[in-house]
């Protein structure tokens, strides 16, 4: 759990580095030394073979996939094309002029970026002032907390999923009891159902997405706060700056590679939400709860269109793209990729 | 910005003002802490809870009694058993054949500098944001194809290959902290390149390894995604899937759902336990919970 464990495998979230503690993060210079020169030519083939089946691998379950829904976007691949004699037509651009042009798929774009917006800015806002707290708590609160956060964080998402389904029950789920005990109000909570309105349901989706992803983000978070120099912020304290000085103009520049690198895996991740909202609506999701992927998925898999649901899919991998390059270039930049 | 609010904290009257806030966020720590455990609790308490406390308008959050009832239904579900099973064949041998691969690519990018190194980790990380269900159509069809629907290796090829790119990740880490020195020194002292591969590296590179490794069983055991459309033939669910078979159109078995649910996080979660400090790490290649 400390800042040495999280280096140890090198993590494309770099914690980051302080000269004065140079003994917790194994630095380039020592890693990247005289090695290129050693290498004899003999073995220069060698790498390539012991890249081989990675490379085999991931293209044939990750590229090739990709550049197959990129063809079938570009075709109209009917069921009955599905189960064989051939011929798959040609279509040009009408599958994204279809789906450009229809206004429901407006409404599931901006349905999925204000769902990422919010379950985002959550998420971070509280998992950083999680963080922020675990550095002013004694050591057994903090382990206790620790505890907490790792029990939350290795439930399996279909488990977690399940009990947040079981919570919000209409008939005997906690939540009623509990708002029909505080209100006093039973008519009004008891029985009431949360998915009825899409926004108290997706209220409930939040809260399961953002539970799930806090404890990656604090304990993230914290390896990188304790990477602060303790001096620094007592020299600031002692020359007068408020707790938000310290905070604005010693902590915050150092862990702010490290935040904006979660914030950005989280807008990834948070964009790409699958599994709650299908799970909590029991693997049907009405049309008012699909976002990009469940809108391509049921396309694709209920109306049985593959290529409508390929090329929303592939608008999705587009619109992300961006995040993505944006991400790698953060990575590059800190020299993660060397 | 903090040079309009001077001086209303000089050092000395920090000390007694720490100790009180300290009290204060240890409270607040201990709140947070119950609510993040709260969901966990409340799967273990439903499922050890009786049935007739379950189906009640009136849930009490600490049980009257506690008994296996749940838990008696939940292994007696259909196809309980072979649902394990095919968990543990699917996800073990994805999970072998997936750190072999790595562990060669991982050696590979960590020891030598080659053309195209860069590209491939930047590939690899690439490849773990794309959306699963933009892969799920294709590898649908393509597994429709070739006969893969209802049969274990399709599933197996899926998960061995989407644990491959952020293991490969994570071992090289752990490669790239083990001194050449020790390599370049057992080849002088005459062990051939696998010989010192056996002898220094491997058994350096071991605990990295198992790592990796329990972080890829745990995704490949979690996930349920690919396995709900690729496999449909119940004998053949894995546990995930088998899950679901407590939501019927009568409604859902909460409490043999709980219990079942507590029975398949049991592994999980000891595993997860094992390899905690690590998860940070393995987590931020993007591979797991999105």
């Amino acid at each position: 759990m400390t800042a040495a464990d999280t280096q140890a495998a090198g993590p494309p979230v770099p914690v980051p580095r302080v000269p004065e503690k140079t003994g917790t993060s194994p630095s380039k210079q020592e890693t990247a030394g005289p090695r290129p020169k050693k290498r004899r030519k003999k073995g220069e083939l060698l790498p390539y073979f012991l890249i081989l089946p990675a490379i085999l691998a991931i293209a044939a379950v990750y590229v090739y996939p990709l550049i197959k829904t990129v063809i079938m976007s570009f075709q109209d691949l009917g069921r009955a094309a599905l189960w064989g004699n051939g011929e798959t037509p040609w279509v040009g651009f009408e599958q994204f002029t279809n789906i450009l042009g229809d206004p429901e798929f407006w409404s599931v774009v901006g349905r999925t970026v204000v769902f990422m917006t919010v379950c985002v800015v959550l998420t971070m806002g509280i998992g950083l002032l999680i963080a922020l707290m675990m550095l002013r708590l004694s050591t057994w609160v903090r382990l206790v907390l620790t505890v907490a956060l790792i029990a939350a964080w290795s439930m399996p998402l279909m488990v977690a999923a399940s009990v947040f389904r079981w919570l919000s029950d209409s008939d005997y789920g906690l939540i009623n009891t509990l708002l029909a005990d505080l209100t006093g109000n039973e008519d009004r909570w008891l029985g009431h159902n949360w998915f009825l309105n899409p926004w108290q349901g997706f209220g409930i989706i939040t809260l399961l997405v953002v539970w799930g992803a806090i404890p990656f983000v604090v304990i993230t978070m914290y390896a990188a706060l304790t990477q602060v120099p303790k001096e620094l912020e007592e020299a600031a304290s002692l020359d007068g700056a408020s707790a938000f000085g310290v905070y604005r103009f010693v902590t915050w520049p150092v862990i702010k590679p490290v935040f904006t690198m979660v914030a950005t895996l989280s807008v990834i991740w948070d964009f790409n939400v699958f599994g709650q909202i299908w799970l909590l609506r029991g693997n049907k999701p009405e049309p008012d709860y699909e976002t990009l992927g469940l809108y391509s998925f049921s396309k694709a898999f209920e109306s049985t269109s593959f290529s409508q649901g390929s090329a929303i899919a592939l608008i999705t991998v587009l619109m992300l793209s961006g995040v993505a390059v944006y991400y790698l270039r953060q990575l590059i930049k800190t020299g993660e990729v060397e | 910005m903090s040079a309009s609010t001077p001086t209303n904290a000089p050092a000395q009257v920090l000390r007694p003002d720490r100790k009180r806030n300290r009290l204060g966020y240890n409270i607040l720590a201990l709140v947070t802490a119950a609510i993040m455990a709260f969901p966990v609790y409340w799967l273990i308490v439903s499922s050890l809870r009786p049935n007739h406390e379950i189906r009640s308008y009136d849930q009490t959050l600490w049980p009257s009694s506690l008994t296996f009832d749940n838990f008696a239904r939940a292994v007696k579900q259909d196809n309980f058993a072979t649902a394990i099973q095919s968990s543990l064949i699917v996800s073990v041998t994805a999970v072998v054949g997936g750190m072999i691969i790595a562990t060669l690519a991982a050696l590979a990018i960590g020891r030598f500098r080659f053309f195209g190194r860069k590209a491939l980790m930047m590939i690899m990380i690439l490849v773990q944001m794309l959306p699963p269900t933009a892969m799920l159509i294709p590898i649908y069809l393509q597994l429709n194809a070739l006969g893969g629907i209802d049969e274990y290796w399709g599933l197996i090829v899926v998960y061995l290959v989407s644990t491959l790119p952020f293991a490969t990740i994570m071992i090289r880490g752990f490669v790239i902290n083990i001194p050449v020195e020790l390599e370049e020194s057992a080849m002088v002292d005459g062990c051939t390149r696998m010989g010192a591969f056996r002898r220094v590296i491997f058994p350096l590179l071991a605990p990295g390894l198992a790592a990796a490794s329990i972080f890829a069983l745990v995704n490949a055991w979690n996930e349920y995604l690919f396995a709900y459309i690729l496999i449909n033939d119940n004998s053949k669910y894995t546990l995930n899937v088998w899950l679901m078979t407590f939501t019927t159109e009568r409604g859902t078995d909460y409490g043999a759902l709980m219990a079942a649910s507590t029975l398949i996080s049991i592994p999980v979660v000891i595993f997860f336990m094992i390899i905690q400090g690590k998860m940070a790490t393995g987590l931020t290649s993007g591979a797991v919970k999105g």
